[in-house]
């Protein structure tokens, strides 16, 4: 048997080898350049100009989505909400992975009463309904967008203190780590060159994976008027107030909720297809 | 070498350790909760005057403090709040004195009832959905089942729930949570009504993952020896799919039932809220609202029991399915 192509050129190949990948990253690379647009503000319409004249038109060469019911352009509110979605997201994940990372692997490597203490911490916080924490926590915070991002940051970390412990657990009894020992590195130099290239593949399909579960997270907090606050546009602020306004102007609800389906489906897929690359041991079919 | 005594047994055995962990699972919640909700910058007296406690004298600001009881150190704090919290009424409202006991009573069946038809109807969906995919890898069905599965991932539940109540309202004219709540003992045909669409859009999101850990557990069985035996002994093959090669799949299935039920409480939240239920979600987010911290905390408390609770009985229906795991 052909012995397996672990390089990064490697890892691509087999990315291109999983269908739902391709697809995935099609329709997560359609967000970024949308998100940069919106971020310099080459959009159709100012995102908060609001037109008396035209409340609630439909989709039309001037409005592509239609117009909400203080006459805003659609589309320029959707793309923008995306990026804010997209910023609160990213950097939410950001915080849970760092944070994470650092005490699985500390906990997973230096064992004793320190992991009991992390194991114990990241399952009282794996003990809430995602979102119900995350409300929790922002309601003492506050709702700017960095204080959603810590929130939806902390609810995430007990996944990815899970997923770096358990590979630590079993790299550091490995020779090459008692040989490591032996050969007298120290701790912070055997954890960061040796051990934490070999838990990195897990993490990185779990960064694919939480990231879409933030976008579902901050939108539902948005919805529920604990993210983005109006007049500025975000995907789940869209979709509560297009609840008195969908009846009559489907537009209003369609657009915004299409856009976080989308999303979370590319970023969904885009994790099955690093999964295949990574580790073809747990392939998703 | 010593023996071990009865009493070493006794004291080791799965049930007290188990026991003693669920314990310390929940100390290390309350603590969480406690930590979250009270150290964290902006307190019950900005929380509840607002822009207003510019103008509060630092006498006034001190008295309220000792009111609140937010002038006694945070160890002082936590001890009173476990205090009230343990005494059975679970702390009171600040504003209105009802103890968060009496709310949850009428709150918390609401959520109860919402989950479980929540988690019925998702594990039917997800299973039924799971065994449709997996009968055929590959072909078309199977993209369709898992199609369904991405996208009910996908959906967030108030995306869903939007979308049912105006096609609903709108296009049937029947809308059942526009009237006032009924419980199932006041009008069971009412409360039906009113939970069945709620219950839907928690169920879609739980059968996503019951259906995926269904197509593979199955996949993964379904090459097992003891299939093939029983192919080849004559079983027929609908009971061979029922009785052979579901029955050793469920172990996944449960589990994932089980971690879904807790996500599903939260769902249940936004839920409630859409279809206005007067639940536990609505009773955190009233809280949230009117800064009511005590409610929040006790009320957030309450849905980590429930979870832990859920966690404890999954792995009790694990020995009933399979008794290989006896220990």
């Amino acid at each position: 048997m052909k012995k397996r192509d672990k390089s990064v050129k490697g890892a691509l190949h087999y990315y291109h080898q999983s269908t739902s990948g391709v697809i995935g990253a099609g329709l997560v690379f359609f967000m970024i350049p949308a998100s940069i647009f919106s971020a310099f503000g080459w959009l159709p319409h100012n995102p908060l100009d609001q037109n008396i004249d035209s409340i609630l038109k439909g989709p039309s060469g001037k409005f592509w989505f239609g117009t909400d019911q203080f006459g805003r352009d659609i589309f320029s509110r959707t793309l923008d909400g995306m990026r804010r979605s997209l910023t609160v997201s990213i950097t939410a994940v950001l915080i849970a992975a760092v944070l994470g990372i650092i005490l699985g692997v500390m906990g997973g490597y230096l064992g004793k009463w320190f992991d009991t203490l992390i194991t114990r911490m990241s399952d009282a916080v794996f003990a809430f309904p995602a979102i119900l924490l995350a409300l929790a926590i922002v309601s003492s915070l506050g709702t700017a967008w960095y204080d959603t991002a810590i929130s939806i940051g902390i609810v995430y970390t007990p996944i990815f203190i899970r997923v770096s412990r358990g590979p630590v657990l079993s790299t550091k009894e490995m020779d090459y780590i008692k040989g490591s020992r032996i050969l007298g590195y120290s701790s912070p130099r055997i954890l960061v060159k040796h051990i934490l290239p070999n838990v990195l593949a897990p993490i990185i399909v779990q960064i694919a994976l939480s990231l879409s579960w933030a976008i579902l997270t901050e939108s539902g907090l948005s919805f529920l008027g604990l993210g983005t606050q109006p007049p500025n546009a975000s995907l789940g602020l869209m979709v509560s107030e297009a609840q008195s306004t969908a009846a009559f102007a489907w537009w209003t609800l369609v657009f915004p909720s299409l856009f976080i389906t989308v999303v979370v489906v590319g970023l969904n897929l885009v994790g099955d297809g690093l999964r295949d690359a990574l580790d073809p041991a747990r392939r998703s079919s | 070498m010593q023996g071990i005594t009865r009493l070493q047994r006794a004291l080791f055995s799965p049930f007290v350790t188990k026991t003693f962990s669920i314990f310390t699972t929940l100390l290390g919640i309350s603590v969480f909760v406690f930590i979250v909700l009270r150290i964290i910058p902006g307190n019950t007296i900005t929380g509840s005057f607002g822009i207003e406690t510019g103008v509060l004298t630092p006498q006034q600001i001190s008295e309220l403090r000792h009111y609140y009881g937010i002038d006694q150190s945070l160890i002082m704090q936590y001890v009173s709040w476990i205090k009230s919290f343990l005494s059975g009424q679970l702390g009171y409202s600040f504003s209105t004195g009802v103890s968060v006991l009496k709310l949850t009573k009428s709150a918390l069946p609401v959520t109860i009832e919402l989950a479980l038809i929540g988690t019925i109807l998702g594990v039917i969906m997800g299973i039924a959905v799971g065994m449709f995919s997996a009968r055929k890898p590959g072909s078309f069905r199977d993209f369709a089942g898992q199609l369904f599965g991405l996208l009910a991932l996908a959906i967030p539940g108030f995306v869903l729930s939007t979308g049912i109540v105006t096609v609903m309202a709108n296009v049937f004219h029947y809308f059942p949570n526009g009237f006032e709540y009924m419980t199932p003992w006041e009008n069971p045909w009412m409360n039906f009504q009113q939970m069945m669409f709620p219950g839907l859009v928690l169920g879609i999101a739980v059968a996503a993952p019951v259906m995926r850990t269904t197509r593979s557990a199955l996949l993964e069985t379904v090459d097992k020896d003891f299939v093939r035996t029983a192919h080849g002994k004559g079983v027929p093959p609908r009971k061979v799919a029922l009785k052979h090669v579901l029955r050793n799949s469920l172990i996944p299935i449960v589990t994932m039932t089980g971690i879904q039920f807790g996500y599903l409480l939260g769902g249940a939240v936004i839920v409630e809220k859409i279809f206005a239920l007067p639940g536990m979600g609505r009773q955190v987010l009233d809280a949230i609202t009117k800064r009511e911290y005590a409610t929040v905390q006790s009320t957030v408390m309450i849905f980590a029991i429930l979870f832990v609770s859920v966690n404890v009985l999954t792995d009790l229906i694990y020995r009933k399915i399979d008794p290989r795991i006896k220990k």
